[in-house]
């Protein structure tokens, strides 16, 4: 009784904490200084059209590198939680149902256009409303397919954890040439800015984004392995 | 007080969000199985972004990537605000990590004969 008080006095006093935002707080009128500085000089210093590929990989580019980090402390702890031996599971595994015949169809067909489909976002992550998560979250779904379409089936851990390590050490090394060729560490204009709009543009941001989604496609391909708790 | 000056001083995205981090906020506290209260916490989240995107918004402005409907030079003055949408980027991915960490956490003690209940790990409870 005295919890069921203090969970609706708790979720009472959040909704009064919530309720200037909600209610006539209205929507600003212009941006912030910070949010027009950004509009108005990322397309000109950096040669992005998307602004917040430009505040995301560049700006604050060094917030990505700690969140991509976060990432992989994340995949790093949910394989290291879900193996067999860790989970108490007999060596002998049991045997899982096969998937159905549309099921496998379907992935063969899908895989790789879906794998099509996640490089192209994070291509033009600086073009379009995309990015290097949002393609690697992709990338994972064509991964995710095929683990359900052959259950028995083993994600290729070498390749994976290559991929994930190779493009990690790209994505510093291309923040340290940007700290020695250019003015500061993941500064972009390593690479000329080029014309906005054009795919090759806005100096090394593509780049720095397609390794990110390279990282992000690997790294939730090994959570979703790991899920499948099949792990030695 | 007029009921339509009521509903025009409601901002919708913000207000389905306060809604949303309400209900996750009743599962994490509410609820005692740990699956259903990871769950509420990637509700909860939700409902945060969900806010943190309407701060950003202004109303009859484009999305902030330059193409026909804006150009460099009348970008500050027709776009929405980029640095939350920024954020909110970020808070998904850290979200997605942290909610396959605490499922995993959830799996591993279900699978070393423990409850899923909160109420059965002494410095849970309360």
């Amino acid at each position: 009784m005295m919890r069921k008080i203090l969970v609706i006095l708790a979720i009472v006093g959040f909704a009064v904490v919530l309720l200037p935002l909600a209610y006539q707080a209205g929507v600003q009128p212009a941006p912030g200084a910070l949010a027009t500085e950004y509009l108005e000089k990322a397309p000109a210093e950096l040669g992005t059209a998307n602004v917040v590929t430009a505040i995301v990989v560049s700006y604050r580019g060094f917030d990505t590198l700690g969140e991509v980090a976060v990432l992989f402390a994340a995949t790093a702890g949910v394989g290291a939680l879900l193996t067999r031996k860790r989970l108490g599971l007999a060596s002998t595994r049991e045997k899982r149902m096969p998937a159905t015949e549309i099921l496998r169809t379907a992935t063969r067909f899908l895989t790789s256009l879906l794998i099509l489909f996640g490089v192209y976002i994070f291509v033009h992550g600086h073009l379009t409303p995309g990015g290097g998560f949002q393609g690697g979250v992709v990338i994972a779904t064509a991964i995710l397919l095929n683990l359900l379409a052959e259950p028995e089936s083993h994600l290729a851990h070498g390749v994976m954890t290559g991929v994930e390590a190779l493009s990690g050490a790209a994505y510093v090394t291309l923040g340290l040439l940007g700290a020695f060729l250019a003015w500061g560490f993941l500064d972009p204009r390593v690479l000329p800015a080029g014309s906005i709009g054009a795919l090759v543009s806005a100096g090394t941001v593509p780049l720095i984004y397609s390794v990110i989604g390279l990282k992000v496609g690997a790294e939730l391909s090994g959570i979703l392995d790991a899920l499948k708790g099949d792990r030695e | 007080m007029n009921i339509l000056e009521f509903l025009a001083g409601i901002n919708p995205v913000a207000a389905s969000g306060a809604i949303v981090v309400l209900i996750g906020l009743w599962g994490i506290l509410a609820r005692p199985n740990l699956f259903k209260i990871a769950i509420a916490f990637t509700i909860m989240e939700t409902g945060v972004n969900l806010i943190i995107l309407s701060v950003g918004y202004i109303r009859g402005r484009t999305a902030p990537i330059l193409d026909s409907a804006a150009d460099a030079a009348t970008a500050s003055a027709r776009m929405t605000d980029p640095v939350p949408q920024a954020l909110v980027l970020t808070a998904i991915v850290i979200g997605l990590a942290v909610t396959a960490l605490m499922l995993s956490y959830a799996v591993r003690l279900r699978a070393g004969g423990g409850a899923s209940s909160i109420e059965s790990y002494g410095e849970e409870k309360w």
